[in-house]
């Protein structure tokens, strides 16, 4: 390989809406670099001719047919695992995108 | 310099199933929050998303409505965000290959007038993928609400070209778009329920360039008004800015119906990064092409391919065209009566004005039936309301006393006229009496119709007509006057 891989430690958790320490920074982006790293290795290998996949089996068309109702969930099941509920609504600190 | 506006729509319409695109939670809009939700719905640990078959099928049934290429492989992909509407951080979407490729809409433009049909153009589609719809936010004063009931139900996102360059062609785009959507039973796109959304990308660029400028995208247009406001607020922005030098950011503004205004919410610089990759729980589906011609032909003709047919083969004007043609259920029922009496123009003028008129007369008095399939009236009764007219048995203006008591009691028209004894009179002998009657008592009448004025002549049918209660034949009557007026010479 060319370029030992880097990832830009920041960036990724401001994606992932981590907050993170200096030293969790340094050790987390070294651990994650190794990681790439080690992925590096399948560039190795000569997929010419290898036809893409989304996944180890080619299996296609797995459905649900009739579109039958099932059964729902009382509205108390989500509102319990939620910090904080009202009106059988979960609540969160004000988020306007 | 001079700019012109591009524009690309995103559209969003939630697909009419009973279930949900990835489990079978049920979906109807105005449930009790958090009512319609399972495992699947919240994201919990260890549940598996399922493919919705018919979610799938109604979607390259949309596809093919709007000429799209249904791919012989799609598959679904994770978009990873994090915000509260996603209960499992990542919405599924098609990135990579949707199910429908391509694609183009035909767009009737507004004509000079209401009564004058403008252009036709087409605007080229990009592709339409199939995702799930997220959780409903409710913004509060200090605090957001979450009712994750809409989250997971089928939502089919049609994507634009950059191919319009006004907000007129945009709302023209929007309304030709639903009257398909609507015809083919995918969706009832009522935009007050969200069952169908817009997004709008503006940019400028001087005219004649084919360069694309810099773009924006403005959210949150919940109505074909605010598509229009908010494209035309846009353009104005940016022309302001360019004129004056300055240069357009990429960013994402929402747009404010209160102050008729958009603002920005992010710009390029945290532009969206969502790391899609392929979801590993869901098998890619194959379209089996035997199926897909099936769809095709089932879908119905497209609502402007009809208007054109009503107007070359059956000689109708655009201003009956245009009312007819918009709604599936008024052109069948027209089309199911035709095959009772083969008059087209009669039997459209009755269904566009006067059933259109009792419909809007009925649902004002706050009824409940508005629709032609609720009302008591079937094809057959227009129909054998025009046949007897034109078969002579009935006087148009008594052909609209007929129709105002079929449309209250759902009686049919022949009934009606022989219980109440309606029927035209061909009674010469009676007739000839009254017209008698009428030249004796309006001298001044007959000396202008031998005058040469043949508008006179209504002075005399006038009483005649009053004295029959409208039941004689206005052609014969017509006739009869003017032969006793020579004959008196």
């Amino acid at each position: 390989m060319s370029e030992t891989p880097h990832i830009d430690i920041d960036y990724v958790a401001n994606l992932a809406r981590l907050d993170m320490t200096d030293a969790e920074k340094a050790k987390l982006g070294t651990q994650l670099d190794d990681i790439l790293g080690y992925f590096d290795k399948l560039n190795a290998v000569d997929v010419d001719g290898v036809e893409p996949m989304a996944h180890a089996h080619r299996v296609f068309n797995v459905w649900r047919e009739g579109d039958q109702p099932g059964e729902t969930y009382a509205p108390e099941v989500l509102t319990k695992m939620a910090p904080e509920s009202r009106d059988n609504q979960v609540v969160v600190p004000k988020v306007v995108e | 310099m001079q700019y012109e506006a591009v524009i690309g729509l995103e559209i969003h319409v939630q697909i009419k199933t009973r279930t949900k695109m990835f489990t079978a939670a049920p979906y109807e809009y105005g449930a009790a929050p958090n009512t319609l939700t399972d495992a699947v719905v919240l994201g919990l640990p260890g549940t598996l998303p399922v493919l919705n078959h018919t979610a799938i099928e109604k979607c390259a049934k949309l596809g093919l409505m709007l000429g799209c290429e249904i791919a012989e492989v799609c598959k679904w992909d994770r978009k990873n965000y994090f915000y509260p509407d996603s209960p499992k951080n990542y919405q599924l979407t098609q990135n990579e290959e949707p199910l429908c490729i391509g694609g183009k809409v035909e767009i009737e433009l507004p004509g000079p007038s209401r009564n004058v049909e403008g252009e036709h153009r087409w605007v080229a589609l990009n592709r339409i993928h199939l995702e799930e719809d997220p959780g409903k936010l409710t913004h509060e004063a200090f605090e957001t609400v979450i009712d994750f009931n809409r989250a997971g139900v089928p939502l089919a996102e049609i994507v634009t070209e950059p191919d319009m360059s006004s907000s007129t062609e945009a709302v023209a785009f929007l309304n030709c778009l639903r009257n398909m959507i609507v015809y083919a039973g995918i969706s009832d796109c009522d935009m007050e329920k969200g069952q169908m959304r817009c997004d709008a990308n503006v940019s400028l660029r001087p005219v004649g360039s084919d360069k694309l400028g810099t773009r924006t995208e403005m959210k949150n247009l919940n109505s074909i008004s605010n598509v229009k406001a908010a494209i035309e607020y846009e353009i104005e922005r940016q022309t302001e800015i360019l004129e004056e030098g300055g240069s357009i950011t990429q960013e994402t503004r929402r747009w404010d119906v209160e102050s008729g205004t958009s603002f920005s919410l992010r710009s390029k610089e945290e532009a969206h990064d969502y790391r899609y990759f392929p979801d590993p729980d869901l098998m890619p589906v194959q379209m089996d092409r035997a199926r897909v011609a099936e769809l095709e032909a089932e879908l119905p003709e497209r609502p402007l391919d009809k208007q054109r047919r009503y107007q070359e083969e059956l000689g109708l004007p655009f201003t009956i065209t245009s009312v007819l043609c918009v709604d599936r259920e008024l052109s069948e029922f027209f089309e199911e009566a035709l095959k009772t009496h083969n008059a087209p123009k009669q039997i459209a003028n009755y269904i566009t004005n006067d059933l259109l008129r009792e419909l809007s007369a009925v649902s004002e008095h706050g009824e409940s039936a508005h629709s032609v399939g609720q009302s008591k009236l079937t094809p057959a009764h227009i129909a054998t309301l025009a046949k007897i007219i034109d078969e002579g048995v009935i006087s148009k203006q008594i052909g609209k006393e007929v129709f105002t008591e079929m449309f209250a009691t759902g009686e049919m028209p022949d009934a009606i006229v022989e219980k109440k004894g309606l029927k035209q009179s061909n009674d010469t002998g009676e007739i000839e009496a009254l017209c008698r009657e009428a030249i004796a008592g309006n001298a001044k009448a007959v000396g202008q119709y031998k005058d040469g004025n043949e508008k006179a002549l209504n002075a005399l049918k006038g009483p005649v007509m009053k004295a029959t209660k409208g039941k004689a034949n206005p052609a014969m009557l017509d006739q009869l006057l003017k032969k006793l007026i020579d004959e008196g010479e």
